[in-house]
């Protein structure tokens, strides 16, 4: 079915999404330019934050973009698309009501009569193969049968376009797979009547598994920054070179190649330019990562395979990855992470000399030495969380801001650069205050 | 356990100062209301007289009907205010600045100084018979409503982003989504705080049947008449007849009404697991065994499709999926015109009426706060220092649970106010008897709210936590200072913001007292608003009021409100 000559179905242009204003203004997503047509299976792929569910609900008409132009079969999209569901990530499911009632639902709002939505209802759950189980509530099921719910449910509204928003990220890793599969199985079988997929992911494997077309995306502001076909025939052998060689590619795409240090480090918070983000990275599995790659005999490791290696969810690896990067520990060159001579030092390094190095890498970062030039400017050498907070909100959006700080405070206190009082909420440094 | 431990006290966003422009405006509206209020009710008729009370044991099937009858009354008002005036709230960001900190007063106005404001002006308007039962119905609403509204737009605010996304991209009707998320998703909230709410009722039902005025005597048939006038008679066999039919009224209510609601509701409960010990109820299980209950919903279901089709059509599909969206902006303006037109209204009738307040009486009503300041202070003491080891008592221990909730429920559910008379005899000849009482009325009427928190606090203590302390051999004030009071600390700050509020406004019942037709009264401000009341002496009632509101306000947001900022950030179990 991957054909891409289709009836065009969704047509994004230059859609750009921007909330709050004034300073605090900021940019979710910017310069979309998007089409889907009939027929096609089509992933949204890319790191946390970068705006793929924020698109998928402008799509859906769930919320309206700030600016740029969506269309649905050349109509302008006005309010939620009638002509398309979302299966969710959480399922969503109304736990009030029995696995049929959560089918009929969507019927019943569309104004079909009861009898006709309980038959409808029960023919959709038999087709998810979950007939036997009409009559139970949601939190009597396993989350691959609530999901199924979930499906079935979008099925009833007999969509043109399905959405799924992450629909296999709160599963197992065996219900997934399996439900995987049945969904392939229900879109490409084509007894249905939607006419496209489109598939918001942030697994590289399963967008490469499943989908048609891998529109990817990256973060800071959201963007697509490339789009990759899959012409690989159905069913998909994960193990084939193809498949393997499509997989590097994505991963080099989304993961660039490391930059150099002014680039990467852009410029302290509430000056021009771009303050650079901190990652959310674990110090412990930095070090963990750093480790690992140190030793392996070749000093370097291919992305796809840390990530299996390490069983590692594709964010916190990006983030990991990242934060590598930014203190120069590592490399990422064509799909490879290549560990650096101060890596490996801090790699093999005492529990004190770590928090030296890692110290002496933060006194770099743009965004530590600005915090700490604030603080020795303050009378008392400490500051209010909040102070450095409303600082941080120029550059990014409240949410963030706050997880940027809490970020720096995990990685400050970690290398004692400052402490931080968590009954006062005060960053203070060190040598001037102790606490007791 | 199943006490809830989140109660109608909703605290305002943090790092808002304690006072706004908006809360001046809102004060000046409540100013305005009282005030008009008063200026209706000089054209009320100067003498009324009400129908006898009979103290026969024979009458109280026929009171006790009544009074129930009241309470539905108020309670099904309560709980249509409480949906639109929370859904117009949530959806409506322009009506929601007016609105809620609107109720935030309201809910600190003390319930009892309405009532001589309330059934004067109706009785102007109105005739007589119709006017007193409307005024007690709207006095026990008033204290039935606000925890309901609050528990209701908190609820709606707070419905799963996806859950609200899933009813737009299925298309749901305003009506559908009503009846198919919002509702089911508020119920157990909106049923625990209607129990409380039915609690409250009772508590002002004593105080809003019977209603002496100078040559006005206002009297309806029920419950709190008849306790009353027993009390005025001195009739202790009739005061326990009255106790004991209340008790009976309470506990048939909760055995036949609140706790089948709380099993059929137990499936509204969001959590994705199946609960431990559900809750029980005999009489839920006879009516699931009915026949009768499948030829009910047969006949029924055909006309409920007919109405919710139509309902369909009257709430038709949102323009926006999210609350807090402006939808239909009409109504927000209209909301902000009318409460600056209402807030200038006030300005003027109030400033006039306050203006012929003398300034030695103003000096009064300021002993009179802090007078009451001290008693509440003092109840909340005494109330901490037993509820709080029996409390951990029960809460840790299943068996004495098991045993002693029955009987603490049953005590607990007795109105303060039933029970006042018994003490008023018993203290009144006592050195500082009608002192003593009230601080006794105050704990009496907030004590259960601590101990049931305390329960539930103690209960919830993760036994891998209480093991710890063991392991590390605690015991004795190390083990209370490290593990029970930090975990309680959440617990004890709900349960005394709700006792405090409760104990103010039981200080106008409580500071002055008419027994046995001679009247008692000890410095504070309830004392200040009931005599002000009996004088017929408006100004000043109005003067007290406000004095008690602003009092009430202050305490609430810069106090209460820091100390619950604090317990849910640093002593939140999770």
């Amino acid at each position: 079915m991957a054909t891409s000559n289709g009836a065009v179905l969704v047509e994004l242009k230059n859609v750009a999404q921007r909330y709050g204003r004034g300073e605090k203004r900021f940019t979710a997503i910017e310069h979309i330019n998007l089409t889907i047509r009939e027929g096609e299976f089509v992933a949204l792929l890319g790191p946390s934050g970068c705006g793929k569910s924020t698109l998928l609900r402008i799509i859906t008409g769930l919320s309206r973009p700030s600016e740029g132009e969506v269309r649905y079969r050349g109509a302008p999209l006005n309010g939620v698309n009638p002509y398309a569901t979302i299966v969710f990530q959480s399922f969503a499911l109304f736990p009030w009501l029995t696995v049929e009632g959560n089918v009929a639902v969507a019927m019943r709002a569309r104004g079909m009569p009861a009898e006709q939505a309980h038959a409808r209802a029960v023919e959709l759950i038999d087709l998810v193969g979950l007939d036997g189980f009409e009559q139970a509530y949601p939190r009597e099921l396993s989350g691959g049968m609530r999901q199924k719910v979930g499906i079935a449910r979008a099925l009833a509204a007999n969509p043109e376009l399905l959405c799924l928003d992450e629909p296999f990220s709160a599963l197992d890793v065996l219900s997934a797979e399996t439900l995987r599969g049945e969904v392939l199985e229900l879109w490409t079988g084509g007894q249905l009547q939607i006419r496209a997929v489109l598939m918001v992911s942030h697994n590289i494997e399963e967008a490469i598994f499943m989908a048609d077309r891998i529109v990817v995306m990256d973060k800071g502001p959201g963007r697509i920054i490339a789009e990759v076909p899959v012409t690989l025939p159905h069913p998909r052998d994960r193990k084939s070179d193809a498949f393997v060689a499509l997989t590097d590619r994505v991963y080099g795409i989304l993961m660039g190649q490391t930059q150099p240090e002014h680039v990467e480090f852009g410029t302290e918070p509430g000056q021009a330019g771009r303050t650079r983000a901190l990652p959310a990275a674990e110090v412990t599995e930095l070090a963990g990562l750093l480790e690992h790659v140190n030793n392996t005999p070749t000093e370097r490791d291919d992305i796809y395979q840390l990530a299996e290696e390490l069983g590692l969810d594709f964010n916190n690896l990006q983030a990991l990855i990242e934060a590598a990067e930014l203190l120069g520990f590592a490399r990422v060159e064509t799909g490879d992470l290549i560990i650096t001579p101060l890596g490996e030092t801090f790699a093999d390094a005492s529990i004190l000399a770590r928090k030296e190095i890692f110290a002496s890498r933060l006194r770099r970062l743009p965004f530590f030495r600005w915090m700490l030039r604030m603080l020795e400017a303050s009378g008392e050498r400490s500051l209010r969380r909040e102070v450095l907070l409303t600082a941080l909100e120029r550059d990014f959006p409240p949410d963030e801001a706050e997880q940027q700080l809490d970020i720096a405070s995990k990685w400050g206190r970690y290398a004692e650069l400052f402490g931080y009082d968590d009954a006062q909420g005060r960053f203070f440094l060190e040598e001037i205050a102790t606490p007791a | 356990m199943t006490t809830p431990t989140r109660r109608g006290f909703t605290p305002t966003p943090p790092d808002r100062p304690w006072f706004t422009m908006a809360d001046g405006i809102i004060l000046l509206v409540v100013v305005g209301l009282l005030a008009l209020g008063i200026w209706i009710a000089e054209a009320a008729p100067a003498e009324v007289r009400g129908p006898e009370i009979s103290l026969s044991i024979s009458a109280l099937p026929f009171y006790a009907l009544h009074s129930v009858g009241r309470m539905a009354a108020a309670y099904a008002l309560s709980f249509v205010f409480t949906l639109i005036y929370g859904y117009i709230a949530a959806y409506n960001q322009r009506a929601e600045r007016v609105l809620m900190p609107l109720l935030d007063v309201l809910q600190s106005v003390p319930i009892l100084s309405f009532l001589p404001v309330v059934l004067l002006s109706l009785t102007a308007i109105l005739p007589e018979g119709i006017a007193v039962e409307l005024a007690s119905i709207i006095l026990i609403f008033t204290s039935q409503v606000w925890n309901l509204t609050f528990a209701w737009y908190q609820s709606l605010t707070t419905v799963p982003r996806e859950l609200r996304e899933a009813s737009g991209v299925f298309r749901f009707t305003r009506w559908r989504r009503l009846t198919t998320l919002e509702l089911p998703f508020g119920a157990l909230a909106l049923i625990w705080n209607s129990m409380m709410s039915w609690a409250g009722g009772w508590f002002f039902l004593m105080a809003a049947e019977i209603f002496t005025l100078g040559a006005r005597d206002f009297r309806l048939p029920g419950l709190g008449a008849y306790l009353q006038t027993a009390a005025n008679e001195e009739n202790l066999a009739a005061i326990g007849y009255g106790i004991a039919t209340l008790i009976i009224v309470i506990v048939l209510l909760d055995q036949l009404v609140w706790r089948p609601l709380l099993v059929w509701a137990d499936r509204f409960k969001l959590e994705m697991v199946e609960s431990d010990n559900p809750p029980q109820s005999w009489f839920y299980d006879l009516l699931q065994r009915a026949a009768l209950k499948d030829a009910v919903a047969g006949v029924l279901a055909p006309p409920g499709r007919a109405f919710d089709r139509l309902m369909d059509r009257v709430l038709p599909l949102p323009h926006s999926v999210s609350a807090g969206s402006n939808s239909g902006f009409g109504v927000g303006w209209l909301f902000l015109a009318g409460t600056v037109a209402a807030a200038l209204a006030g300005a003027v009738l109030g400033g006039r009426l306050l203006l012929q307040v003398p300034l030695d009486r103003w000096i009064d009503i300021g002993f009179g706060v802090g007078a009451t300041f001290l008693r509440v202070v003092a109840a909340l003491i005494i109330a901490l220092l037993w509820t709080v080891p029996l409390g951990v008592y029960i809460g840790t221990q299943p068996r004495a649970a098991a045993a002693l909730q029955p009987i603490v429920q049953i005590v607990a559910s007795i109105p303060a106010t039933a029970l006042f008379p018994v003490l008023v005899l018993a203290l009144l000849a006592a050195p500082g008897g009608l002192n003593i009482a009230a601080v006794l009325l105050m704990l009496l009427g907030t004590q259960w709210y601590l101990l049931f928190n305390v329960i539930a606090g103690a209960a919830a203590i993760p036994q891998d936590l209480r093991y710890t302390t063991d392991l590390l051999q605690l015991s004795g004030w190390q083990r209370w200072r490290t593990l029970i009071l930090p975990a309680l600390f959440p617990y004890l700050i709900t349960g005394m913001i709700t006792a405090s509020g409760g104990a103010w406004n039981a200080s106008i019942v409580a500071e002055y007292v008419v027994f046995g037709g001679q009247a008692y009264q000890s410095i504070g401000i309830g004392a200040q608003i009931t005599s002000a009341t009996a004088d017929g002496d408006y100004p000043r009632l109005l003067a007290a009021t406000l004095a008690m509101v602003i009092t009430v306000v202050a305490i609430n947001r810069l106090v209460w409100r820091r100390l619950y900022r604090l317990a849910e950030n640093v002593y939140r179990m999770e």
